[in-house]
């Protein structure tokens, strides 16, 4: 926080993270917004409306959801689109078994998205281990990331990862629209 | 086969074996019986290692090698207090991740062999921890330890690497690989799996028989009516049980069903991966109606946990049988279609032909099966060479290309999909009534089954020994990409960097069955 300036004017150099954040909390219009009721439905339902997953598979899982996205229940019609990448993802679906050699990895995906984020654990090995109680899997993703939803099945059909997805904009429509702009960013 | 082996003293048949013709040696004429086979041109199918210690030996070493007159295992004993065994890396280049498995995962340590890097077991896990000894808990948790990985290394002006994964930017499995380039060009892969390593082969031992084909059908979610199948016929043949022929035709049935919904979905991919995703999507519809076909006929899309030991679990109506035949008739004219866009497409042309070649002696000497090995003028096929009905009475056609490019490898698909649906057509039709199983309890103690099976991806393997109170004491198993994996090492020198995804995918081999 830079006090007793204008802080949209400092701000125009993008000196640090800070002056940004500093920018967006403090300014005239966001106060405006924030009060205002209909502008959280909006944002939310913005946000459930595109929901962008990362397309990565694990195992068995990963067959279903390559149907999900393709001709026929093709996901894209729910504006949910498939990015390579985790900075360009909102959702990270795990699809299939998380062994203890992937986790970290998993982790680390999870941690480049940016905030909002969502999990999906797909089928039982993610939400559970599944058959695989052994020294190689862990025993739910919910132990490396927190998950939104879970589905069950073995492996779940792609109606059940659409309906997953409806679950998840339920949730997200029932959301705090401002939750992360409270907490401080740090630089 | 005898005859070959009988230049070796002290050889004697392995009684407890069912499935394939089986011997003892001793174990210093382990790699003798190697020598002798490899004269011979017989390819090593799988190498594995058994924990004999519930039946107060020590351990067993096995190699099965394909013939021309079905498989032979040749077992060889290794002694508590020596736990080595002379390698056969030299005779057979499949024996290389073999043995390094067996090493990793067994902890008994090939003779002569020079590459012991750990291989699914990555180096951050204690070396002394060999997961598939009796004396390991299942549910034990690991320390993570340092260690490092000696990498192949490759140096000089230009000379860089890339590396590329675990986690990749298409949906497939997480896997690493690492190349060294200069400029386009790659001069070497060095693949590195483990990344899913299940812990599929311990937790066999946990289970019941029957509860164990459920954990078949999931070591490649992709094959699983073939590896539940091979998994199925391994205890079948261990316990001498015959099952019904109705039962034979059901499991044709799948095992075809889902090699054409799998070979739609590579062929739609590979023109995917040459930016052509038209075909990816068109292909895509197809699959999705052989597997809605497959929903409405079994109850499953990917007909998991239909085969159970002494047949299969649910029976064919007259209305699923037409509902598949609808489908494979509408598959069929719409198939034919794509094909010719396909062929005619000069953009795909470009990219496919030439590209990943992977030559017939290559594909000889790292003994590949299944698509791969056809598309490099390997004629091999378990449906023909080891058949079992109803594959003795429809006689599959083996379509076998010499060029082992990229198109080779798509085409052999072309034609496999084209065959199956002939095939689904003739087994539905001459399809017989009866039973559908007959029933199964447990293995007799000290029994062992070996079968081999042809997936989609090409020769299953999977042989079970039961320990002295009749319940699992071993599951191996082999899925074509453990042998398959090195080919794509072989074939990619050479070529660019970003053909390399459209190399991948033309051989699309298990990430999951290979590191179990």
């Amino acid at each position: 926080m830079i006090k007793g300036k204008n802080t949209v004017e400092e701000a125009v150099s993008f000196t640090t993270l800070e002056v940004i954040a500093d920018v967006l909390r403090n300014n005239p219009v966001m106060k405006t917004v924030k009060h205002n009721p209909v502008a959280g439905h909006v944002i939310n339902w913005g946000r459930s409306s595109s929901l962008w997953p990362m397309m990565f598979g694990l195992a068995c899982c990963a067959i279903e959801m390559i149907s999900a996205a393709c001709s026929r229940w093709d996901t894209d019609r729910l504006g949910v689109i498939y990015r390579p990448s985790p900075r360009q993802s909102d959702v990270m679906i795990v699809a299939g078994t998380m062994t203890k050699k992937i986790a970290p990895a998993v982790k680390r995906l999870y941690d480049q998205m940016a905030e909002p984020r969502w999990v999906i654990a797909q089928g039982g090995c993610a939400s559970a281990g599944g058959p695989y109680n052994t020294y190689a899997v862990v025993q739910g993703t919910d132990l490396v990331v927190p998950v939104d939803v879970y589905i069950p099945g073995c492996p779940p059909r792609p109606d059940a990862l659409l309906f997953g997805f409806l679950q998840l904009m339920e949730k997200i429509k029932k959301e705090n629209p401002y939750i992360l702009e409270q907490r401080r960013i740090s630089g | 086969m005898r005859k070959i082996l009988e230049i070796i003293a002290d050889l004697t048949p392995d009684v407890t074996q069912s499935g394939a013709e089986a011997y003892i040696v001793p174990r210093d004429k382990f790699n003798a019986a190697a020598k002798a086979l490899k004269n011979e041109g017989v390819r090593l199918a799988a190498e594995w290692a058994s924990d004999d210690t519930p039946f107060g030996e020590g351990f067993s070493v096995y190699a099965a090698y394909s013939a021309p007159k079905g498989y032979l295992v040749i077992r060889s004993k290794v002694p508590l207090e020596d736990q080595t065994f002379p390698s056969i890396v030299k005779k057979f280049t499949a024996a290389r991740r073999f043995e390094r498995q067996i090493h990793s995962l067994m902890g008994l340590t090939p003779i002569n062999n020079p590459d012991l890097r750990p291989w699914i077991k990555h180096e951050d896990w204690p070396a002394g921890a060999c997961p598939l000894r009796k004396t390991f808990d299942a549910r034990e948790k690991l320390p993570r330890v340092e260690g490092s990985y000696g990498w192949a290394r490759a140096e000089g002006e230009g000379v860089y690497e890339i590396a590329v994964g675990p986690v990749h930017a298409g949906v497939i499995e997480p896997g690493h690989f690492r190349f060294q380039s200069v400029g386009e060009d790659i001069i070497n892969l060095e693949t590195r799996f483990g990344y899913v390593h299940k812990g599929i082969e311990k937790r066999f031992e946990e289970m019941s028989w029957i509860e164990a084909s459920r954990l078949a059908g999931r070591v490649s979610g992709d094959s699983t009516v073939a590896h539940q199948l091979a998994y199925c016929r391994a205890v079948e043949a261990a316990a001498g049980i015959r099952v019904p022929e109705r039962a034979h035709w059901i499991r044709a049935l799948m095992v075809e069903i889902e090699r054409l919904a799998n070979h739609l979905n590579d062929i739609g991919a590979i023109s995917n991966d040459t930016a052509f995703s038209f075909l990816l999507y068109q292909f895509s519809i197809l699959r999705e109606k052989v597997l809605r076909a497959s929903f409405e006929a079994f109850g499953h899309r990917l007909m998991m946990d239909r085969i159970v030991p002494g047949g299969v679990n649910s029976d064919l109506d007259g209305r699923a049988a037409k509902a598949i035949l609808e489908t494979i008739d509408n598959v069929s004219v719409e198939f034919e279609r794509l094909v010719r866009i396909y062929e005619e497409n000069p953009s795909v042309e470009d990219r496919v032909f030439g590209t990943g070649v992977l030559t017939p002696e290559t594909a000889t000497e790292i003994g590949a099966v299944g698509f791969v090995a056809r598309s490099s003028g390997v004629r091999m096929d378990c449906r023909v060479d080891a058949p079992f009905p109803p594959y003795n009475r429809l006689s599959p056609r083996v379509t076998v290309l010499s060029s082992g490019d990229v198109h080779a490898r798509t085409w052999v698909r072309i034609e496999e999909a084209r065959e199956s649906m002939r095939l689904v057509r003739g087994i539905l039709e001459g399809m017989p009534a009866g039973p559908v199983s007959v029933s199964f309890s447990a293995l007799e103690a000290c029994s062992s089954g070996f079968s081999a099976v042809e997936g989609w991806r090409g020769e299953i393997i999977y042989w079970v020994q039961a320990g002295p109170d009749g319940s699992i004491n071993r599951c191996m198993v082999r899925d074509p990409s453990s042998v398959n994996w090195l080919s794509i090492e072989r074939a990619i020198k050479g070529n660019i960097v970003p053909d390399f995804p459209l190399c991948n995918k033309s051989f699309n081999q298990s990430y999951s069955g290979n590191d179990l």
